[in-house]
């Protein structure tokens, strides 16, 4: 029998309730008249504590909190791709259909829209037994995604009823399982599942193949592993977002869930344009057919802000249940720390580093470790990467956030002030970034691309660290008493940096290129170096050799050449090689 | 429903404590009749069990323990609105101060607002030609957009809003008015953004709200609500362009820390409140276009950057939130340039949609770029020359620093009333680009080039 709980105290997101409840922890309760959501935070003897996901403004002490006895959920079924979400997935275009251009308070309006038909193909028939996470139905979610429906994990039986081939709406019945204790469990589209727990998967695989992204800093320098995890520090004005904006659009994972966490609403709105405009380059269908967005504008309520994260995760989990290869971006991790710490300052508890709560680092990392390539329990291979920004406060990386998300990701991809200043976008700074998945990768590159890429990408990284070996003397006396062997170096670099490092995501051809353009691209800049350094052996002037002008035509064929025409790459090589037969 | 109380239990800082209240709700307004009669008013901020926190917007100077009646208002803080406070002056707190009487409403609404469903708002293309070169050609400000001003003390941030204001009016022929909410600045700056707005004729389209520095400072907390309720009020429904000065945001930041330090609350960097950047972001999205709507709300909020810090927790919360910034430096103010616009900190976000063809001009991205990379270089062309002397430089060094120069007299500096066009900015780019050596132009295609570059240099 369930007693009836009145609210006693209320202090910003944080409600209370005086007295023992029959409350459980982290269980979803209805709070107030107007059935704003909340989740139990901590229970005592004498006191239970809500944080309310909506704003709390005009609630009264002796409201009503109503429990539901389930913890804080998301609704997984067809319907979810190319949708906006608030944090604790309210449907954002449904609820402006219903209250108009601002978030109106205690809004229900299902998460996925149950009215509408599914084509659906019945995978069971009556008699057969089925295991938890098995696909027991089919339909076209998307023109490009098959919505696989899958037994809940915790379900296993007998089928004892199948439906027929048909249209269904997501809460129809379409089959009924018998399950060993002899309860019967009726399988509809969709199914529920609470966000702070990880769904489960057969296995860990490792980790094998990268997730192309098309920018060349990422793919080439650093590049990320489908199931790995990556972290983006920078400063305001950095690009942390037009780079996770470029992630979303070009990654080749199967399915994007973007969280806009705590972030500007126009950024968000942006996203949701360019996406339902721009083209996926593969399929040829509008990006938004396989992306879902979760939009938790930073003045949206603070406690939503911190369940979007696993709002997010947990909805990217499901279709790596199906056997996708999902991609989640979280922008910006930051603000969904900087929200535990506002509740836990307002539950008075003891602070560690710059006031974030003790359990800061394990949150981060049981948020990261939901990344990975799996087998998944229907035995095909599905897998997530975790792409999360931080915005370190002054942009000191030494803050923890930023350490502790650095403990977690292997995958660093430092934005950088002083190259953002000079517009030299992305500003992936080389010297502080790393990635460790290379070693794991090199099979791959060698397999799909050629055996020289990373020895290419290695001879690369050399003429970078030796730049700024070399910048530290010019500071001091300037570059004109540089022998000549060193001012080509600086040459040759300035070409890296500017022709292939810097990528315009405005220009139509730079804003993607092809894996085997980078390669193309490394090997004309490391043949120009190869020859040139010849010619200045040969006491040739370097003077001389710039003013053939063929270092600048080489920062520019990333522009020139077509991402489709890798071939006319050849034609630079030949240039070259006249170039410098003219010269001697 | 409204209810009476006779006597408080506690008085600390700008707080008192009420007892045995009942039904009070979270953000309620009360209002506190003192014994000499007079009247302040309040707002509950805790509630636990029946006791009720209040605090009290004029501070709690001559308030007796015995002898205070409470009234519960039964309400959150509203304010009247009609089109007709555009010309009015108003307190802090939204109280008419210009003895024109109050304001008849048409409405009342809620000052803490609501935010905007992302899905209704519109993303902000159109471009505001404020005819400052720095501004319109390298951060260029877009209507629905929050822009702030990062200064310093003593710095001409005041000048450059009120050149912005006159020149950005004077430039549109659709609806148009001022929104310009004074936080904790003194009295004469106050006169002075008066004075101005009135020499340029633009009096008649100024809302004002005033809290000045010697007004109560936990005022200062509801004051830019109550200004950007006006403003979305003019803007969503009155289909206005509205154009909101916020102006001084630090003072308003100190403002919510004594708060929050007087709720004894855990203190954050710099013993501001964990929730700044929240409670930043509740002022600086109230920004925007929404659906349906032909009006915009663009914010100009002014912060002055303690010590010149911009690691300073206020300008980098606020550069988080904002879509970019405009940042002032002292270094070239004390050289005589106005308006000191520090380029290559600045920064407008939402200006790659809002220019080049169809907006502006064609060649603006592709100048705007270089200007920024051969500036970058100019930089580090003197800090080398600070090291070795500049007769040491190599001649493209040379031409650098001379370019360097060049820019900030001939383009950044400007007068005060100097009003430029979008043409005659672009064109000023182009002829100081015109003396580098045309290779170095890395960031323009060729045929922009052929049009645009008039350097005799290879």
């Amino acid at each position: 029998m369930s007693q009836t709980n009145y609210i006693y105290g209320i202090n910003g997101p944080v409600v209370t309730i005086k007295g023992k409840t029959d409350l459980k922890m982290m269980e979803m309760v209805y709070v107030g008249r107007d059935s704003l959501v909340g989740e139990v935070i901590r229970i005592n003897n004498d006191c239970t504590t809500i944080q309310v996901y909506e704003d709390t403004v005009g609630l009264h002490p002796g409201e009503e909190v109503i429990s539901t006895s389930y913890p804080m959920s998301v609704t997984l079924g067809p319907g979810l791709l190319g949708n906006i979400y608030d944090g604790i997935q309210k449907p954002l275009t449904a609820i402006a259909e219903e209250a108009g251009v601002f978030l109106t308070k205690g809004v229900s309006t299902p998460a996925i829209e149950i009215n509408r038909e599914w084509d659906t193909e019945i995978l069971i028939k009556q008699g057969d037994t089925v295991t938890g996470g098995q696909i027991f139905a089919l339909c076209d979610e998307t023109p490009i995604i098959k919505h696989k429906a899958l037994v809940p994990p915790d379900c296993s039986g007998e089928v004892i009823f199948a439906a027929e081939k048909g249209k269904y709406k997501v809460n129809d019945c379409i089959a009924k399982i018998k399950t060993e204790n002899g309860s019967v469990r009726e399988l509809s589209l969709c199914q529920k599942w609470p966000i702070r727990t990880p769904r489960p998967a057969k296995d860990r695989l490792p980790i094998t193949k990268p997730l192309i992204t098309g920018q060349r800093v990422i793919d080439t320098m650093f590049p990320i592993a489908k199931g790995g995890a990556a972290a983006i520090p920078g400063g305001f004005g950095t690009g942390k977002t037009v780079t996770q904006h470029q992630l979303a659009k070009f990654a080749d994972a199967d399915i994007i869930v973007y969280v806009g966490c705590g972030e500007r609403g126009n950024e968000m709105t942006q996203a949701l344009n360019e996406f339902s405009e721009l083209k996926d380059p593969s399929t040829g269908r509008p990006l938004l057919e396989r992306t879902i967005l979760i939009a938790n504008t930073s003045n949206m309520p603070v406690a939503a802000r911190e369940a979007s994260i696993y709002t997010g995760i947990t909805l990217a989990e499901y279709y790596r249940d199906m056997g996708y290869n999902t991609a989640l971006m979280a922008d910006s991790t930051s603000r969904w720390a900087e929200a535990l710490r506002e509740i836990s300052g307002r539950l008075e508890e003891m602070p560690a580093d710059e006031g974030y709560p003790a359990y800061l680092p394990s949150r981060l990392s049981e948020f990261y470790e939901r990344a990975g390539y799996f087998e998944t329990l229907c035995g095909q291979k599905g897998s997530i990467t975790l792409i999360g920004a931080v915005s370190p406060q002054g942009a000191d990386f030494s803050e923890p956030v930023t350490q502790n998300t650095k403990r977690f990701t292997r995958c660093f991809w430092a934005l950088d002030k002083s190259l953002a200043y000079a517009r030299h976008y992305p500003a992936i700074n080389w010297n502080d970034s790393y990635s460790e998945y290379i070693s794991l990768l090199e099979p791959w590159y060698r397999e799909n691309v050629s055996p020289d890429f990373l020895k290419y990408r290695n001879e690369i990284a050399g003429i970078l660290a030796e730049e700024t070996k070399l910048m530290e003397i010019v500071k001091l006396i300037g570059s004109e008493i540089l022998p000549d062997d060193q001012k080509l170096t600086l040459e040759i670099a300035r070409v890296i940096r500017i022709g292939f490092l810097q990528q315009n995501a405005m220009h139509e051809t730079d804003t993607y290129t092809p894996i085997i353009k980078h390669f193309r691209m490394m090997e004309v800049i490391l043949y120009l170096n190869k020859t040139a350094k010849k010619a200045v052996a040969k006491q040739i002037p370097i003077s001389k050799i710039l003013a053939t002008g063929i270092f600048d035509k080489l920062v520019k064929m990333k522009y020139d050449i077509p991402n489709d025409k890798p071939e006319l790459f050849d034609g630079y090589i030949d240039e070259i090689t006249k170039v410098f037969e003219n010269l001697t | 429903m409204i209810t009476e109380h006779i006597g408080l239990d506690e008085i600390s800082g700008s707080l008192v404590v009420l007892d045995d209240v009942e039904d009070a709700f979270y953000e309620e307004m009360v209002q506190l009749q003192l014994e000499d009669g007079s009247v302040r008013d309040g707002r509950i901020v805790m509630i636990e069990g029946k006791k009720a926190v209040v605090q009290v917007f004029e501070g709690t100077k001559n308030i007796s323990m015995s002898n205070t009646r409470t009234v519960l208002k039964g309400k959150p803080m509203e304010l009247s609105l009609s089109p007709e406070i555009i010309g009015r002056v108003f307190d802090g707190l939204g109280r008419p101060k210009d003895g024109l009487g109050e304001v008849y409403p048409v409405c009342r609404k809620d000052i803490n607002g609501t935010a905007i469903n992302p899905v209704s708002r519109v993303y902000p293309k159109n471009y505001i030609r404020t005819g400052i070169s720095s501004i319109d050609a390298l951060a260029t400000l877009i209507r629905g957009q929050k822009l702030p001003i990062f200064s310093g003390s003593g710095m001409k941030h005041n000048e450059l809003a009120v050149q912005i204001v006159k020149q950005a009016s004077v430039a549109d022929n659709e609806e148009f008015a001022i929104v310009f909410a004074a936080m904790g600045v003194k009295n004469d700056v106050a006169d002075y953004f008066r004075r101005s707005f009135e020499e340029a004729n633009v009096m008649n389209r100024v809302t004002m709200f005033l809290n000045l520095s010697n007004d109560p400072i936990i005022e200062r907390i509801i004051t830019p609500r109550c200004a950007l309720t006006a403003a979305e009020y003019l803007a969503f429904e009155c289909n206005m362009n509205i154009l909101v000065i916020l102006t001084d945001m630090t003072s308003y930041c100190e403002a919510l820390r004594e708060f929050s330090s007087s709720k004894g609350e855990i203190p954050g960097r710099k013993g501001f409140p964990g929730y700044l950047y929240s409670d930043l972001a509740s002022i600086y999205e109230r920004a925007g276009i929404v659906h349906g709507s032909k009006g915009s709300v663009t914010q100009i909020p002014i912060l002055t950057m303690p010590n010149d810090d911009i690691t300073h927790p206020i300008p980098d919360l606020t550069g988080f939130i904002t879509e970019g910034q405009i940042v002032l430096d002292r270094t070239l103010e004390t050289t005589g340039i106005y308006p000191s616009v520090s380029i290559l900190l600045s920064l407008s976000r939402l200006m790659k949609d809002g220019i080049g063809k169809g907006f502006t001009r064609d060649d603006h991205k592709a100048l705007s770029d270089q200007l920024f990379a051969s500036y970058a270089l100019v930089q580090d062309a003197r800090s080398l020359a600070s090291v070795i002397g500049e007769d040491e430089l190599s001649d493209n060094d040379k031409t650098l620093l001379k370019f360097g120069k060049e820019f900030e007299n001939k383009f950044l500096n400007q007068g005060e009333n100097e009003n430029r066009t979008i043409d005659r900015t672009l064109d000023l780019g182009w002829e100081l680009l015109s003396m580098l050596p045309r290779n170095s132009l890395d960031r323009v295609s060729d045929d922009i080039l052929d049009k645009h570059y008039k350097g005799g240099g290879s």
